[in-house]
């Protein structure tokens, strides 16, 4: 968590040195994502949305995975297709990030929005082929309380539960979706109140307690694997930071709101409780030097990630399909053309030969 | 064996000879309502053909997370006209997931069945042809078959094909069309259009139900004007096979392509810019394009609104005599 946590503070102060063109912290939700890391095999797939980097460093991804899917560099391996922070592992079982982004202009800020919800209904599908297969494994996937309110949500509970999908889903209720609180989102009980309407086992838990989180994911993930049905968790946390660099939540909330929960973060709570039961000796002065540490590892990272090249022109292309097709292969020999005699116009250095 | 009994083959020879093949969708259980997966569901167990609530957006995404984890997954969209709720799924994620991920995951082996195109007294929404809104997706292939025989190969190729491929089924087809369809396994390769009947004079292009459309108005231009006309079936509409449309028209240098979906935007604008670009020098025409109207499709006027023989067959003088 308190890596997480130094990630999380560089890498949003990357993004205002204009190092990383975009950035989205998880202050406030680590222990519902590490937790949930804990909580679940490493065998287990997961669906993320794209506030869930804890869970992926829990799985061993590491901050030079992260920079260089930041900086979109030829060691990424989703070769610098897609925005920072869509991240994947397939080595991790970990689905690579997706979901359109809708720009809103206001302010002059520009406000990138994360519209869907378009894992947690193929989390169902996935699901569905564990429990055929018979293994002991589930789909479990991410996704905010706004995401909730997408019809993809309504179509992977109803047919996780109708068709009986050894699927775990993951709702972090964090109180806003960008600037729309929770209050303008639903009018029922929460997530967990649809939830149960579809007929599925369900669990609501205070996301800010990471013992409480891995237990309560323990807990459902046995329930899955052993009744071969969905469950459903709702974490209550509150989203500390803003919604992304690209947004400054003052706008809609109040600094008194913030300050409360960054006094009753994850972490502080974590610690007080290591702290009480004497599981951890605290030394200020050694925190202080793993901290610096942590953030020494990370600027070097950034600095080597920063310095690496990008993908060459044919990776353009490469990937749309399993191969290359007439006209893609048409296209590639006019851009390759066309960057022969116009090279000079173009950053081609930036690009692996 | 009648088109439908055709598809019911293909899905056999599929879940027979690949036991991770799941079929489903609305009403496929009992057999659909187009009796395209009769007998499966018995045949195969309840856990590999079976029904889904009903949600367009559900059934597509269900289908690529199976896929996702290694099933081959074919879903079915009752009516060509109720894809687009799953229009999301299948453009933002089916499509994109391969490349997105840099090939680390992909949904290759999904399939999604639809009926398609007119039916007689379809109206608005049981005669779609929505082939177009799919061909301008990068990583999405589609295709549309002609017959029986046609239809088993290429839906067995689509498939298996490691794509995700949107199989449009003519349903106007579904028991007007009849042919001997071998009961072996057999695929058609995908991306190949096919010259159904060789000629000099102009070139005519289409898929689907309107195959037959084209044949009878070649027959009778044929006829009354004493040319021949070279017919083609595109099979695969995206990514679609030009080097065969541009070797025709290069030996005719007259070009006819006609689909029922509206003009405007329709695959006919890609492939008449495609030709004008490849074989501007041999073109002794304007490239036409005969299709439905830029209207949404109708009931009463059904008779007048498709791009029918005598459309076709004026197409064809106009072009004749340019």
């Amino acid at each position: 968590m308190l890596e997480l946590e130094e990630i999380d503070i560089i890498l949003n102060m990357s993004q205002r040195q204009g190092k990383i063109s975009f950035y989205m912290p998880s202050f406030g939700e680590q222990a519902t994502t590490i937790g949930v890391g804990a909580g679940l095999e490493d065998h287990d797939l997961v669906f993320p949305q794209y506030r869930e980097q804890g869970t992926l460093i829990w799985r061993g991804y590491i901050v030079k995975d992260m920079l260089n899917q930041c900086m979109g560099n030829t060691h990424d391996v989703g070769k610098g297709r897609q925005m920072p922070i869509h991240y994947g592992s397939k080595k991790l079982n970990f689905v690579t990030v997706s979901s359109p982004l809708s720009i809103f202009f206001q302010l002059k800020i520009i406000f990138y929005l994360k519209l869907l919800a378009t894992q947690v209904p193929q989390a169902s599908g996935s699901g569905y082929a564990f429990r055929l297969n018979n293994e002991n494994r589930v789909s479990a996937t991410f996704f905010g309380e706004g995401a909730a309110s997408e019809g993809d949500f309504h179509a992977a509970l109803n047919f996780a539960a109708t068709l009986q999908c050894q699927t775990l889903f993951l709702c972090r209720n964090n109180k806003y979706a960008i600037s729309t609180h929770s209050s303008e989102q639903y009018k029922g009980d929460g997530i967990a109140g649809k939830s149960i309407g579809y007929g599925v086992q369900t669990y609501r838990v205070d996301g800010n307690d990471a013992m409480a989180v891995y237990h309560v994911v323990k807990q459902a993930r046995e329930y899955i694997v052993k009744n071969q049905k969905p469950a459903f968790i709702e974490f209550m946390t509150y989203r500390i930071g803003d919604h992304s660099t690209s947004d400054y939540s003052v706008l809609y909330r109040s600094e008194e709101e913030i300050n409360f929960y960054k006094q009753n973060n994850p972490l502080t709570r974590l610690g007080l409780y290591l702290k009480k039961t004497g599981k951890r000796q605290f030394d200020e002065d050694k925190d202080k030097l793993e901290r610096e540490n942590i953030r020494k590892q990370i600027s070097q990272a950034l600095k080597e990630a920063n310095e690496t090249k990008l993908h060459g022109v044919n990776s353009l292309f490469e990937d749309v399909y399993d191969n290359l097709t007439p006209n893609l292969k048409e296209q590639q020999k006019q851009l390759i053309e066309h960057l022969k005699e116009y090279g000079k116009h173009y950053k081609l250095e930036k690009l692996q030969q | 064996m009648n088109l439908y009994q055709s598809v019911t083959d293909a899905l056999d020879v599929a879940l027979k000879t690949d036991k991770n093949a799941l079929i489903f969708g609305e009403d496929v259980k009992f057999g659909g309502v187009f009796r395209c997966t009769q007998g499966l569901n018995e045949k195969y167990g309840i856990d590999r053909v079976f029904n889904t609530p009903l949600c367009e957006q559900g059934i597509a995404a269900f289908a690529i997370g199976l896929a996702t984890v290694g099933k081959t997954a074919i879903a079915e969209i009752q009516f060509g006209d109720y894809i687009f709720p799953a229009y999301d799924q299948i453009v933002n994620e089916a499509a994109k997931y391969r490349y997105r991920s840099g090939n680390q995951f992909d949904c290759g082996s999904l399939t999604i069945r639809a009926t398609w195109g007119a039916v007689g007294h379809g109206a608005l929404y049981h005669s779609q042809s929505p082939e177009a809104n799919f061909s301008h997706t990068p990583g999405l292939k589609v295709v549309i078959p002609r017959n029986p025989v046609q239809c088993k190969g290429l839906l067995l190729a689509s498939i298996r094909d490691k794509n995700p491929v949107i199989f449009f089924e003519p349903k106007s087809l579904y028991r007007n069309a009849e042919d001997e369809v071998p009961l072996m396994d057999y695929e058609l390769e995908l991306h190949a259009a096919e010259v159904v009947k060789e000629g000099k004079d102009i070139t005519l292009i289409a898929w689907g139900a309107q195959m037959r459309v084209l044949n009878e108005a070649a027959k009778q231009a044929e006829q009354d004007f004493g040319i021949s006309c070279e017919i083609i079936d595109l099979q695969t509409i995206y990514p679609c096979d030009m080097d065969t449309l541009v070797k025709s028209v290069n030996k005719t240098g007259r070009c006819i392509v006609s689909h029922e979906a509206p003009v405007t935007g329709g695959i006919g604008s890609e492939i008449a810019a495609g030709i004008q670009e490849k074989c501007f020098l041999r073109l002794n025409a304007p490239v036409q394009r005969v299709c439905g109207l830029d209207t949404p499709f109708p009931l009463i006027h059904e008779f007048i609104y498709l791009p029918d023989k005598w459309k076709v067959y004026d197409a064809i003088k106009k072009s004749i005599n340019y």
